[in-house]
């Protein structure tokens, strides 16, 4: 039997029962609908993650304080001692025994109240260097940025983040403001560019000042011998693939300096680990929805072959009918499996549409912090969910295409 | 006569059904042959076989044992693909309650066996077949829209849009009145005498048999009479 004619036939039969069809059609629909949808936020909220964290440069690795062995057994957690200094920060600039890093960006980290005329805010308080504003990405929009000058003075000098410029001053130029941090009066000398709600904390609500004013005006930190603590230390390098190079050398120079023999009193991350350590956690998250949403396509797999069967049964007499024409069991086996499969890639087909438009609605809406969702939807998955419904359609098609093909002619015929 | 070749030849054709342990004799040792071109009546009480012998005779079943040879060819020894193929090439099927597919036109039904097998220029043959049995002005009616004779008129066209060589009626005109008995066995004659289709008839009527020229008696599950009238 030529294929036309079996989509024609199939098409006529599942016509000849708008409703039923209509409804087992829907089960997949929703099957496929929620797969696509899932899968699509699922896969936009991995991408944004990532690009978020790869916006901050990939070739960072961040130096923490690690536990304190000099505290007699009583450690703190980790990043918890005060064991790095802005001495251990300048040191690793050494182009001698640390010649893969490119630059050096201590940070201390407070949180405060800031003070603007009459609106006040909580934010993020970042003692940086010069250095800060390339190493981690964050280019000023406004005034200037925080200059070695201002490092040595102790200068009182604050440069914004968005949020914060927004809230202190809404449209009007902050530069030459002032702006009290924890009481203190500071002067605003910058802005920095919106960078959207980070997945570390939103970037855009900090208050950047020169570091050894955050250690002498702010932070509450002291070390035992004058020197100024830092709370993190950036180090970017030229590229990724010195990184392994660099984190070793990092390493070295810091043992050197803190006389270490056993264990370390830092911590070295990179962002690579971050990143790939993060896509698995969100890998499986998705697989886990797309299980989910995978549970209902079988559901509607189910209902396809429930169908199916209540067909053959009501259309015994045609099939014994048919056979005594001359239909073969294969045709038959054809007609019933095209059938099937023509509702589950037809459900499959309109659940891709459904999909797809919920990923496009959702698409811009805030989900995460308050950045908004870049669903992603591709070719791929669209045919990958084709092939799928038409493979449930086959699978659960089978058994009731070959129920009505092994029939026999006279049994069919006498059917009542 | 008896020099040419038969088109149907029985040969101690025995059809048993089985129910759970007891065994019906539907056909025993049943034999019979019929020439290329005859009308043949089947008369016989109900429950004597009849409708078995037919069903074997259109290869829609096959003996318990005996040999059926069609045109030559042992059709017991076949599988259910070949036996599909000599139903949709050689037999055309005749029913009582006239089996056509609620849901089609008179047309479509009558093209259904030239979807199986070589089935071009569908829609033409169709339309002659319908032509044939006088109802070229119904062909976009369904059986619902149709009256019982008229059924058994396209029942008969979809019988002989194959162009077979055996047209097997198992009581074609059992749920008709005699208005359209006669239509449809005027048509049923006029194949055999002017086409040289073998026909066989299953039927209850005298003159229905009367309108053959061999009337085959049967009674449980045998053959008691077989006589041909000059
Ligand atoms: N599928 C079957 N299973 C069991 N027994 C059957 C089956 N088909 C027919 N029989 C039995 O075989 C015998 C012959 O049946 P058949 O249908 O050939 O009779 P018939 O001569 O056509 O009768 P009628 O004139 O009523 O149509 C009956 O006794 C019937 O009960
Ligand atoms: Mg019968």
């Amino acid at each position: 039997m030529n294929p036309f004619v079996t989509f024609r036939i199939s098409l006529a039969s599942l016509g000849a029962n708008k409703l039923r069809s209509g409804l087992t059609l829907l089960g997949i629909v929703i099957g496929v609908s929620a797969v696509i949808s899932l899968m699509a936020i699922g896969q936009g909220v991995q991408q944004s993650i990532t690009s978020r964290i790869e916006s901050l440069g990939t070739n960072l690795i961040f130096v923490q304080p690690g536990e304190s062995v000099q505290q007699g057994g009583l450690g703190g957690g980790a990043g918890s001692a005060a064991t790095l200094t802005l001495e251990d920060a300048y040191a690793l600039e050494d182009p001698v025994f640390a010649p893969a890093v490119k630059a050096v960006a201590p940070e201390i980290r407070a949180n405060g109240q800031v003070t603007a005329g009459r609106n006040n805010t909580f934010a993020q308080i970042i003692g940086v260097t010069p250095e800060y504003s390339e190493v981690r990405n964050a280019p000023v929009e406004q005034g200037e940025f925080i200059a070695q000058g201002h490092l040595n003075n102790y200068s009182q000098v604050a440069v914004l983040g968005q949020t914060i410029k927004e809230t202190l001053y809404g449209n009007r130029d902050p530069v030459g403001q002032p702006i009290r941090i924890n009481g203190r009066q500071f002067e605003v000398i910058g802005t920095l560019e919106s960078k959207g709600g980070g997945f570390f904390g939103n970037q855009d609500n900090q208050i950047l000042v020169p570091i050894t004013t955050a250690y002498y005006r702010i932070s509450s930190q002291r070390t035992t011998h004058g020197e100024i603590s830092v709370d993190s230390i950036n180090v970017q390098m030229p590229d990724i693939g010195v990184m392994d190079e660099g984190m070793m050398q990092v390493a070295t120079v810091l043992r050197l300096r803190h006389h270490i023999t056993s264990e370390d009193d830092f911590i070295i991350t990179n962002q690579q680990d971050t990143i790939e350590t993060l896509q698995e956690t969100t890998n499986t998250f998705v697989i886990f929805l797309g299980a989910i949403a995978g549970i209902s396509l079988l559901v509607g797999g189910i209902g396809i072959m429930n169908i199916m069967l209540v067909s053959v049964t009501e259309r015994t007499r045609e099939i014994g009918i048919r056979k005594a024409m001359g239909a073969k069991r294969r045709d038959i086996l054809v007609q019933f499996m095209s059938e099937a499969t023509l509702l589950s890639l037809g459900g499959g087909a309109v659940g891709v549409l459904a999909g797809a438009s919920v990923a496009q609605l959702l698409s811009g809406q805030p989900l995460l912090g308050n950045s908004p969702l870049e669903t992603s939807f591709g070719w791929d998955i669209a045919l990958l969910a084709l092939g799928v419904s038409a493979a449930i359609g086959l699978f659960f098609g089978i058994y009731p295409a070959m129920r009505a093909a092994s029939l026999h002619p006279i049994d069919a015929l006498r059917y009542e | 006569m008896d020099l040419q070749p038969a088109t149907i030849e029985l040969k101690d054709v025995t059809k048993i059904y089985r129910m759970g342990d007891i065994e019906v004799g539907a056909l025993r040792d049943v034999s019979v042959s019929i020439q290329a071109g005859e009308m043949v009546a089947i008369m016989g009480a109900s429950g004597s076989g009849k409708s078995t012998m037919m069903n074997i005779l259109g290869c829609l079943d096959v003996p318990t044992s005996g040999a059926y040879l069609l045109e030559g060819e042992n059709v017991g020894q076949l599988g259910d693909n070949r036996l599909a193929e000599i139903r949709n090439r050689k037999i055309g099927f005749v029913f009582q309650t006239y089996n056509l597919l609620p849901r089609l036109t008179a047309l479509a039904n009558v093209e259904l066996p030239l979807l199986y097998g070589n089935g071009h220029d569908r829609r033409r043959r169709a339309m002659t077949a319908l032509s044939r049995v006088g109802l070229a002005d119904r062909v976009s009616h369904r059986p619902t829209e149709l009256s019982g004779g008229q059924q058994q008129r396209v029942g008969i066209a979809r019988a002989l849009v194959k162009e077979p060589s055996i047209v097997l009626a198992d009581e074609p005109t059992g749920n008709l009145d005699s208005q359209s008995t006669e239509e449809v066995m005027a048509i049923l004659q006029d194949l055999n005498h002017r086409e040289g289709l073998t026909v066989i008839i299953v039927t209850h009527e005298p003159d229905i048999a009367a309108a053959t020229r061999r009337v085959i008696t049967m009674l449980d599950g045998r053959v008691v009479d077989d006589h041909t009238l000059e």
